[in-house]
């Protein structure tokens, strides 16, 4: 419980910091948004990386593997799209 | 807590800051680049830290899960037309539920060998279920989204006998297995029943969902995929993926809640419905278009646009799919040179994903302040001298302004193109759209039809109004 309590806080504070900022995004944007965010989602790597890089059973080694390289692939991937995406946007000259 | 904790932990709440940050720049194109680029250093600096953790003793896994993982992401990011970014972000999505899915269990099996962490709490167990049953669903989702973007798959809508049914027995199987798992951590089965039955259920719940219904699935992954880190973020007691995980869920949330509002529906409906499976019988069309669908060549379509002070154009998916965006951006350059004023109307699903109509049309150079979403170009129809609908349909049809029930489309909220001095319909024929319902629109008085190609048909106007 000690440690479900502040992680309980620290979730729900940034869903509202999401909903604030999220909701400033212009619909032109959107798409670049999703990607960008999807990239975020990423972050999982984090973790991946704590669990393979323990000691660990070929089993484990596996999912690890799996894991961290689908972890990376959805982090660069998601942001080089983003910002392929995003240099596109120009105004008018 | 330790003094290199202390550190670690101030590091993490440094990459969310700049997490948040780089939303912010999402808020206007212009500072956009640079917010991309903010998320990314944050991430950057995420992983670093983390690569000194001292539980982490082995780094060959890492380093070849880096390798191949950054290589199908390269590839996957610089070889895709934008056409394909729906399937593109699919794909990406998945792979962090997926990520998320199988890196929980190889924490509980490591856990469940009492190497890893002191005591299996229920937080610790509970969350292991969270992440794997939502991470299980994305990642299958997702892959069933990309197949149907892909064309692997049919886009129409897949319904199976008694798919309801099928879904609550997998609903409840998939949390039975969770308590099970959560209140007997002995050994490792019924996780991975689990993770099987949530992957069937994220099968079952994709495939009855129509294409052009994607923008709200692929948000609603997006959603789920942020879930499933901060799912993981709890596993592991680890706040920057707990807070990059909720700004991700907030953000999926937000855009499917945008999505369905577009059109009218509710998220339910979307998912459970099957929109799309059935096609309009050729009597309706008759009944709506007998006689009264005035067809035009691109020559005279070309003098109506010459003595145009204003025009504005009307994408929908067909415009991407007949990859027209360079022949529209040349007629309007046209235009233009003309002194025709020219506009874009981007409905918000007009795409397979929120926002994508935008991206095609800014890869083809066109500016972004010609981009107007509903809102605003809605008041500047009254104004307008001609537009040209260029494979769009649901989202002009006036139908959806009838509050008849048995209308699909009824009540959501569209591009009001009739109420310019003449639209003009690019299409190549009458057939309906998604909705599989007639539009009356294209027998309606000020409306001409200018059957073809949406690429070939800019082609020839561009050619005629040149020739004037």
């Amino acid at each position: 419980m000690e440690t479900f309590v502040p992680a309980l806080t620290i979730f729900i504070l940034a869903l509202f910091v999401g909903f604030e900022i999220i909701t400033k995004v212009p619909p032109l944007l959107h798409t670049p948004l999703m990607s960008g965010a999807n990239a975020i989602s990423g972050i999982t790597l984090v973790g991946t990386l704590i669990t393979s890089g323990a000691r660990l059973t070929p089993v484990t080694e596996i999912l690890g593997f799996l894991a961290v390289a689908m972890a990376t692939a959805n982090v660069v991937g998601g942001f080089l799209v983003t910002h392929r995406m995003l240099a596109m946007f120009h105004r008018k000259d | 807590m330790p003094q290199e904790e202390a550190i670690v932990k101030l590091i993490y709440l440094t990459a969310a800051v700049l997490f948040i940050f780089g939303l912010k720049g999402l808020t206007h194109p212009r500072t956009a680049v640079r917010g991309n680029f903010l998320a990314a250093l944050g991430m950057l600096l995420a992983i670093v830290v983390t690569l000194l953790d001292n539980r982490i003793v082995s780094f060959q896994i890492i380093v070849a899960g880096f390798v191949v993982g950054g290589l199908i992401g390269v590839i996957m990011a610089y070889r895709s037309p934008m056409t394909s970014i729906p399937q593109v972000v699919a794909v990406f999505n998945g792979f962090g539920g997926g990520a998320s899915a199988l890196a929980v269990g190889a924490a509980y099996m490591e856990a469940l060998k009492g190497e890893w962490i002191e005591e299996i709490t229920i937080q610790f167990t509970a969350s292991v279920a969270m992440a794997g049953i939502i991470g299980a669903v994305a990642f299958t989702g997702s892959a069933i989204a990309f197949a149907k973007l892909q064309r692997l798959l049919t886009e129409r809508p897949v319904l199976l006998p008694g798919r309801h049914v099928i879904n609550i027995v997998l609903l409840l199987l998939c949390l039975g297995l969770g308590v099970w798992q959560v209140v007997d951590p002995s050994g490792s089965f019924p996780f991975w029943a689990m993770i099987g039955v949530a992957s069937l259920l994220g099968i079952m719940l994709v495939i009855p969902i129509g294409g052009a219904d994607m923008p709200v699935v692929i948000s609603l992954l997006n959603a789920y995929s942020g879930l499933a880190a901060a799912g993981h973020g709890w596993v592991l007691n680890n706040s920057v993926l707990i807070i990059a995980g909720s700004l991700v869920g907030a953000a999926g949330f937000i855009l499917t809640a945008l999505m369905c509002k577009a059109m009218n529906r509710s998220l339910a409906n979307v998912i459970f419905a099957g929109v799309g499976a059935v096609v309009a019988t050729e009597t309706e069309e008759e009944d709506i278009y007998a006689g009264r669908v005035k067809s035009a060549s691109a020559e005279e379509v070309a003098i109506l646009l010459s003595d145009a002070r204003r025009v504005v154009i009307a994408p929908g998916y067909g415009l991407a799919v007949a990859q027209a965006q360079y022949a529209i951006q040349d007629l309007m350059l046209l235009l233009e040179s003309r002194d025709v004023e020219v506009d874009f109307a981007i409905h918000p699903v007009a795409g397979r994903m929120p926002g994508h109509m935008n991206v095609l049309l800014a890869e083809a150079n066109i500016p972004y302040e010609q981009l107007k979403e509903l809102d605003r170009i809605n008041p500047t129809f009254r104004q307008t001298d001609v537009v040209l609908v260029i494979g769009a349909n649901d989202v002009v049809n006036p139908l959806a302004r009838e509050a008849d029930p048995s209308i699909p489309i009824a009540g959501m909220p569209i591009l009001n193109v009739d109420e310019a001095r003449s639209v003009v319909v690019i299409k190549r024929s009458l057939s309906p759209g998604f909705a599989g319902i007639a539009n009356p629109l294209f027998a309606a008085d000020n409306a001409l039809m200018l059957f073809g190609d949406a690429k070939e048909v800019a082609m020839d106007l561009t050619a005629a109004i040149k020739e004037t």
